[in-house]
């Protein structure tokens, strides 16, 4: 399970505040910070917690059963966003 | 002696500023912040930019409002700075201002005929259908079987996706009642979308462009030669290109794939290595006319559109909406940056013509550093400006104000501006916007004249100072 960010995310980090996994990309301050439209949850990382749709104050973050169908192409985005650099590789020193 | 909470007056209610107000409160609970707004309602591009259809993006007013006045900042709407009050005046009366008044112009193509009627801003279209009240009176031909849009970005996306909408879709919206009228008899059946450069440097999110493909009862219609890679631009995707840029090209080849349905009420057509040229028409807009570009590295490394030498093409339509960025205006009596459009500052610090910091005085926002970003953006913008002022506060760089209690302020204001709207007069026009929503089973139904606006301030005013 998973939980992901729809399109309507506008990239207020509060989310990646309150996220205890550290999945939440890109985080500000990394180079595709600036360039990249939404927040990605990497599918790997995701422990379910839930803490990031209490925090997010636009309801873009959905629980992966729960994702209305206009944005059910958000499963794959997020973990295709991961599929081009990983939390791993992003967070190696 | 305790030292006074410091006195912050905030010039512009839009999302910055409210960002900014949160921020200041998280920095120093004991600030007196006032938000200067020169319309009766706050929260700026959040009420009258975000599409109508993005309503999930508008619950953002919900985190502002507990952030910024339920917390003690207060709301002084339908005040103008620089008309009702002056900086000066402002610099007298508090430590610091920060101003957060956005872009409120729009670039202009530098075409013939861009005056044409029929022509206009896009930004005129979009404060029409989110209810500005300064936008209400105009009136839109709709009357023409095709309009073209001109610009890639999120603003051209939502006037296209508002020409298209069935409807049933609009009505689910909060869009203002003169729009959704007037949409409901539009007879636009095509909407041309004109970008200058190529699909992978086209400035739609991914998101934007994928609504596009899914507005009920349209086609989206892309020639697939205009989305062919030239040779830079795809090593370009490969090399550096961004998730979006990338995305945004497999969606145009999706978008290419689809069969045309021949029951589409309307159809969107994305055209891309098209610049207008000239708007034509005799007394009103009748034709665009473009010519096609190539892509080129320019001496920067970036890519570029280049004219090519070949005969114009013409398009007919009788309404073309302009979206090409948008633009701060100066402020009287601050200084102003007339080649960026942005009051000079040092990470939120406005700077005097000496280059020095002028005391007291920040920006945020837009107005700071040009209009990019999305909403989140001015988040960590206002925190960047907070900490500076901030700094300043505690190292003591800001003069103590002549007139710093809250009744002189107050006092001023009473003189000035006899239809000033507090918290207590927009918590009337927002509770009377939402009950008329739920009559209607819409999200909220607008008030949108100015008229409309006082009257529903009023009776919360009244109320809140019989109580």
């Amino acid at each position: 399970m998973t939980y992901v960010i729809a399109g309507s995310c506008i990239k207020d980090d509060s989310c990646i505040e309150v996220c205890p996994a550290d999945c939440i990309h890109p985080k500000p301050g990394d180079p595709d910070f600036e360039t990249a439209e939404q927040l990605y949850i990497d599918p790997e990382l995701c422990i379910d917690c839930d803490a990031c749709v209490e925090a997010c104050p636009v309801d873009a973050i959905f629980a992966e059963f729960e994702i209305p169908e206009k944005y059910e192409y958000a499963l794959d985005l997020n973990a295709e966003f991961f599929a081009e650099q990983s939390t791993v590789e992003r967070t190696a020193a | 002696m305790r030292p006074r909470p410091p006195r912050v007056a905030i010039v512009g209610a839009g999302p910055a500023g409210a960002f900014a107000a949160a921020a200041v409160l998280r920095a120093r609970g004991d600030a007196e912040i006032d938000l200067f707004e020169r319309l009766p309602t706050p929260w700026g591009l959040l009420r009258g930019g975000v599409a109508p259809d993005h309503q999930e993006i508008k619950r953002l007013d919900d985190t502002f409002d507990r952030e910024t006045l339920q917390r003690g900042c207060r709301f002084l709407g339908n005040v103008e700075v620089g008309v009702d009050v002056s900086h000066s005046e402002l610099m007298r009366h508090y430590a610091a201002v920060i101003y957060a008044v956005g872009a409120q112009t729009d670039k202009s193509l530098g075409i013939p005929g861009e005056e044409l009627p029929g022509s206009w801003p896009a930004t005129e279209f979009v404060a029409w259908y989110n209810g500005h009240p300064d936008y209400r009176e105009l009136t839109f031909d709709l009357s023409a079987k095709r309009a073209v849009v001109i610009g890639n970005g999120n603003v051209a996306a939502d006037v296209t996706r508002m020409l298209t909408l069935s409807p049933r879709e609009l009505e689910r919206t909060d869009v203002a009642d003169h729009a959704l009228e007037a949409l409901r008899d539009s007879r636009v059946e095509e909407v041309v979308v004109l970008g200058r450069r190529g699909p992978a440097q086209a400035a739609f999110t991914s998101a934007e462009l994928r609504e596009l493909g899914r507005v009920e009862g349209a086609d989206v219609q892309v020639n697939p030669a205009e989305i062919e890679l030239d040779p830079a631009s795809r090593r370009w995707l490969v090399e550096d290109g961004i998730f979006t840029a990338r995305k945004n090209v497999e969606l145009l080849r999706e978008f290419v794939a689809r069969p045309a349905r021949a029951d589409a009420r309307r159809r969107i057509v994305l055209r891309f290595l098209r610049s207008p040229v000239a708007i034509r028409g005799s007394g009103r807009v009748e034709a665009i006319d473009v010519r096609r570009n190539e892509i080129v590295r320019s001496p920067d490394g970036s890519l570029r559109p280049r004219p090519l030498e070949e005969d114009v093409e013409t398009i007919e339509c009788g309404l073309v909406l302009r979206s090409v960025g948008y633009r701060a205006v100066p402020l009287p009596d601050v200084p102003f940056d007339e080649r960026s459009f942005v009051l000079p500052n040092e990470r939120g610090r406005v700077l005097a013509h000496d280059g020095e910091p002028l005391p007291g005085v920040y920006a945020v926002g837009w107005i700071k550093r040009g209009p990019t970003g999305i909403l989140g953006t001015n988040k960590r913008d206002a925190e960047q400006t907070v900490n500076c002022l901030v700094e300043d506060l505690r190292a003591g760089a800001l003069r103590e104000p002549a007139s710093p209690a809250r009744e002189q302020i107050d006092a001023l204001l009473a003189e000035r501006c006899p239809d000033l709207v507090t918290v207590d007069g927009w918590r009337a026009i927002d509770a009377h916007e939402l009950e008329r929503g739920r009559g209607e089973e819409r999200p909220r139904v607008k008030l949108a004249s100015r008229d409309e606006l006082l009257a529903a301030a009023d009776a919360g005013e009244a109320t809140a100072q019989r109580g």
